[in-house]
Parts: structure tokens; sequence; C-alpha cells
């Protein structure tokens, strides 16, 4: 199998990348934008862990099998927020007042 | 012995290749690393068993006169931490799996034959963290570790006893990882995936659980730590966290864990029921996909433990329809193995008794889990024998008769050696018979009320509690036969042979004890699995 060698100028530009959306997460983080706050400063997050993934971690010219392993821990990621939050999120509307409470 | 006098001249296998204790500590063969895994997981299921005997002898009487409320809680902890980490997650696959996947498949070893070395290396300083746990006073939150007693209130050795478990976890990371890339890289030349034997395929499904679920629980161990030493607040309300999260996370990893358990041992079902019916597994593809679809599944029904936490009722809901699920796959398993022995050429050797045992004793356990996933009958059940009884028939009655009927199957494979057909199949019938006493009343005790982890209790339920210990007794002298018969054998034991069932597989080809790297020859599959059908054809003509 031939593997793909990333040229030195790729790893700067993301090391560059990751420099500045780092410098953007301090400077967003001294605006006022309420809720956008948390959005911007996860948006960038995911950017960043993306861009290592993909680069330094060589996935993005991996084999399909490869993809397919980093994609399931993801969804496997996803699976436990997203059914601890069924509880969480659903926790609020059962009201024990009432006849039986 | 006669036979040590007209001993043929010696065959080189893994065995003998090399003596000395450095030849085994640095060993990359996988399957002397399997035989260090053998003695350490048996080690462990010696205490973890003394452990349970003391809990049944204090159980014997209603009153806790043997050990005090607090040592008692100590001890069925350590019961549960050591049987779950240190031996059943470890158990068919570091032993069995590592010994046999190589060998099914036509590889000369695992892919990564250094970290398999390496992961026996991390299983032990795990158990030694667990091991100097138990020495300073052992811990008393139970094997479960739920915040916020295991993180504000105990006061044992928490942090020792979870920081153990969290060690262990990155050896069966590293046994998962594995058996996965061997499976997919090394396999024989026309070993296809729908070729592979079905222990193979179990083997795949546990690897996978163990790679994505056990990070999980080493995350959820160490937030415990970090709330208990940094008092960050995670789990602790009173430092703004949530106590029902722990359970989430911890659940989110154990409740999988089981299927770590189980899977394998429905793999080496599998192989006994071909074996010893001389047949094609029936519906090798839906037996095959199950273990990939328990895998999966298994991941969606954690919350069924948190039924009577605050969890909402609406998560419950989902929880317990997700659970009912599982069922389906586990009941392919059981009905196409049913159909497998339908007009098959059955043979009672003693394996075979423990995978008939299993399917009984399975079906027990899977059933009575269905029941726990009914809402309305877990909030009558919940914390008591019930649940008790229901998962020692799937770890004890379903994972270990698949051990045990692996290990007796195998045996003669591993050591070239037969043991005494007439004491392993009374060690067999000892264990069916004392499994049941032990348990099956334990269901009628949590039906009753008794709740689980208390060292006393109301006197109407003493008769079936002594049942019960009475059964433990049996059940005890059951699993010591095969320790002594199998160490007996080794010396003793007549040589086997290469195939002393007359089973299909490619680790049947190879002699026993096989040889360092596995074949003499690379093999070629050019036939499906269990193809019993050609083997009679070919004996007939």
């Amino acid at each position: 199998m031939s593997e793909y060698i990333t040229p030195i100028r790729t790893y700067l530009a993301v090391f560059l990348a990751l420099m500045a959306l780092t410098t953007i997460t301090v400077a967003v983080a001294f605006l006022e934008l309420g809720p956008f706050n948390d959005i911007a400063a996860m948006g960038i997050a995911i950017t960043k862990a993306c861009l290592v993934v993909l680069y330094f971690m060589h996935v993005r010219h991996s084999s399909r099998l490869t993809k397919m392993v980093v994609v399931a821990g993801f969804l496997w990621l996803f699976i436990l927020i997203a059914f601890i939050m069924s509880d969480y999120l659903t926790r609020g509307m059962i009201s024990l007042q009432g006849p039986i409470g | 012995m006669s036979d040590t006098v007209t001993t043929p001249p010696r065959r080189k296998h893994y065995l003998n290749v090399d003596y000395g204790i450095k030849s085994w500590l640095l060993t990359q063969d996988h399957k002397r690393i399997a035989i260090l895994y053998l003695i350490s997981i048996t080690f462990f299921f010696i205490i973890g068993g003394v452990m349970a005997a003391l809990i049944r002898v204090e159980l014997a009487t209603p009153l806790g006169d043997l050990v005090e409320a607090d040592t008692y809680n100590r001890l069925f902890t350590a019961h549960g931490v050591l049987m779950v980490f240190l031996f059943l997650i470890p158990s068919i696959p570091a032993v069995l799996g590592n010994f046999l996947i190589p060998l099914m498949i036509g590889a000369k070893d695992l892919a990564f034959p250094k970290l398999n070395l390496g992961s026996w290396y991390v299983y032990n300083l795990g158990a030694l963290l667990m091991v100097a746990a138990l020495l300073r006073g052992g811990t008393d939150t139970g094997w479960t570790f739920y915040t916020p007693y295991s993180s504000t209130f105990a006061d044992s050795e928490v942090i020792l006893t979870a920081l153990g478990a969290f060690v262990v976890g990155f050896s069966s990371i590293m046994t998962g990882l594995n058996f996965i890339v061997t499976i997919h890289r090394m396999r024989a030349p026309g070993l296809t995936w729908f070729r592979l034997p079905l222990f193979v395929w179990a083997h795949y499904g546990t690897s996978l659980i163990q790679v994505l679920g056990t990070p999980v629980v080493a995350i959820a161990i160490l937030l415990v730590a970090a709330e208990r030493l940094l008092h960050i607040g995670i789990f602790d309300p009173a430092l703004g966290g949530d106590p029902v999260l722990f359970q989430h996370l911890f659940w989110f990893y154990s409740h999988p864990a089981v299927y770590i358990m189980i899977l394998p041992s429905m793999g080496v079902i599998s192989e006994l029921i071909a074996a010893f019916s001389r047949k094609r597994i029936f519906g090798y593809k839906f037996v095959a996909f199950s273990s990939l679809a328990i895998a999966v599944l298994g991941f969606l029904v954690w919350g069924h433990h948190l039924f009577v936490s605050s969890q909402s009722i609406y998560a419950g809901l989902i929880f317990s329809v997700l659970s009912m699920l599982v069922a389906v796959p586990s009941a392919v398993k059981v009905f196409n193995w049913t159909a497998t022995l339908y007009q098959g050429s059955i043979s009672w050797q003693t394996p075979m008794i423990y995978a008939l045992g299993f399917i009984g004793l399975f079906v027990i356990g899977g059933l009575t889990g269905t029941m726990l996933a009914t809402l309305g009958i877990d909030m009558h059940v919940h914390d008591t024998y019930f649940v008790v009884a229901h998962f020692h028939y799937i770890m004890v009655g379903g994972a270990i008769m698949g051990y045990l009927g692996g290990l007796h199957f195998w045996w003669p494979k591993i050591t070239g050696r037969m043991y005494s057909v007439f004491w392993s199949k009374i060690a067999a019938g000892l264990i069916f018979v004392g499994f049941n006493l032990t348990f099956f009343p334990q269901f009628l005790l949590g039906y009753m009320g008794m709740p689980r982890r208390y060292h006393a209790y109301p006197e109407e339920f003493q008769i079936l509690n002594v049942l019960s210990s009475a059964g433990a007794t049996i059940l005890g002298l059951g699993y010591l036969l095969p320790l002594i018969y199998l160490f007996w054998s080794m010396r003793y034991g007549e040589r086997a042979g290469d195939n002393p069932w007359g089973a299909y597989g490619l680790e049947w080809e190879t002699s026993s004890p096989p040889p360092t790297l596995n074949f003499d020859e690379p093999p070629v599959v050019t036939t499906e699995a269990y193809d019993y059908l050609s083997l009679r054809e070919k004996k007939l003509a």
C-alpha cells in the first residue's frame, strides 16, 4: 500500500490555522454575545479537532476502513451524549404534584 | 507411567521450544501469553471465589454473626470487583481468544505480539493496585462505585480500587484492538469473512465493545478521583454536580461489559454445538450478525440500570424498549443452536454438557433480564436478590459455563493431553446442579423482597438462603475438580492426538500442542466453516 506523504507545507498551514483559531477563541471570550459565546467556542474547538484528526493524525489520506473507525468513535460519543440528554431534557416534563403527588 | 518409556522423539512445540522463567515472561507467542493469562485469572477466580464462600457462610443464618456489616460490604465489593474486572472480562478473550484466534484464522500470531504481552503486564499492574487496596482494608462501595457515596462519603480504598479498574481497562482495550486488526488483516488465503468460525465473529463483536466502551468508564473513574481529590463538582450536588451522571457514564461501559463476558462465551458454544452435533451451525450468517447486533444494541440499553434513580421516566421508557430489542439477536442464537441440534449426530462429551447447560441457564438469565427491563416489574425487584440471581445466571451460568466448556474442548490442543473424562463429567454435573441450587432460590428471595447487599435478614428468608449456601458448596466442589484433574492431566493425562474430537477447523489441523508459529505449512482455506458433511463423506469414501 503506497502511503501518502503530507508535505511540510501542509503541516505548517494547519499549525498556523490552529494558532489563529486559538487566538480567535481568546478574542471571542472578551465579546458579549450571550448564548453565542458558547456556540462560537464549541464551533472553533470542533474545527480545531477536525484539523488535528484529518492532518496530524493522517485520517484524510487513510483507507476507508480507518475513516470508518474514526466515524464510529464519534458516533459512539454522540450516542453517549444523546441518550444522557434524553434523560436530562425530559426530567422536568413530569410533575409529581396533582392527584398522586 | 509406561508411556514415558516409549515416548517418540520429542517434537518441538510452543511449550518445549524454550524453558526458564524468562522465556515465559518475555514471550511474544500468543499461546504462551494465553497461558500467562490463564494462570493470572485462575488465581483471581480463586480469591473471588473465597469471598463468595464467606458471603454464603454469613448468609446461612439470619443474624450477622460471622462478619460485621462494614466487613460484609467490603467482602461483596471485593467479590464483584475481582470477578468482573480480573476474571470474567479477560476470561475467554484473553485466554481462549488469545490462544485460538490466530490458529483459527491460519495466522502465525496476533497482529501486535508485543502489545499482547504488554496487555498482560498492564492487567497485572491493575490487579496489583486492586490487591493493594484489598490489603489496606478494601473498598465498601460495591463494584459499581456509585456516587455520591464513592466520591464524597466512603471511607475506604475507593481510589486505589478504581485506579486498578482504570488500568485493567487498558489491557482490555489492547486485547480488543489486537483482535480487530488481526481478524481484518491476517486471515489465511481463502478465509473470507463468511468462512470464519463463529468464535471469531463473537470475538470481533466483543473487541468492538472493548475498544469503544472501555474509555468511557476510564473517564468516569478519573472524574470520581478528580472530585474526591480536587473537589471539582461533577457528581456531588453540593458542588453543582449530578450523581446520576456517574450512573450514566458507568453503565455506558458496564452494561456492554456484560456482553464482553457473554459474547465470547456464545462464540464457544457455537463451536461446541457444531462439533458435537457434527453439523454446520443452522443459519450461520444470522448467528454471525447477531454477535454484531448484540455488540451494537448493547450500547443503547444502559439506562435500564437507572429506572429507580432520578432518571426521567421518558428516558426510562426508551431504554426499556431498547433493552427488549437485545432479546432478539440473543434469541436468534439460542433458536439456531437448538435447530443445529435437530437431527445432528450428538455425542455427550464433557464440553457438550457445558454447552447444553449454557443454553438452559442462559435462557433463564435472558428471560429474567427482559422481566427486569420492564419498568413496572423493575420497580418491585430493583436492588433485590432477583437482580443478583439474574446476572449470576448470565455471568456464571452463561459466561463461566462457556469458559469451562471451551477450556475442556481445547485443553487437548493447548496441552496435548487428555483429562479424565469420568471426573470431568462429574464436575460438569456438579456445577450445573450446584449453580441452580445456589441461584434459583435467590430469584424467589428477591421476588419476596429480600434486598441485596445486607449481611442480615428476617428469619422467614432463612430456608431459601440455606439452600443457596448449600448449592454454593456443591458449586465450589464442581469448580475445584477441574482445577485438580486438569493439572493432573498435564503430566499424567493420555496423549490426546491432534484432533481428539474429530472437530472441524484450522486449529485442529495443526499438531497438539501447536508449534510456535502455529502451522508447518501456511494453510489455504477452500471450504465453508463447520463443513462436517464433507468430513463425513470423506470418511465414508
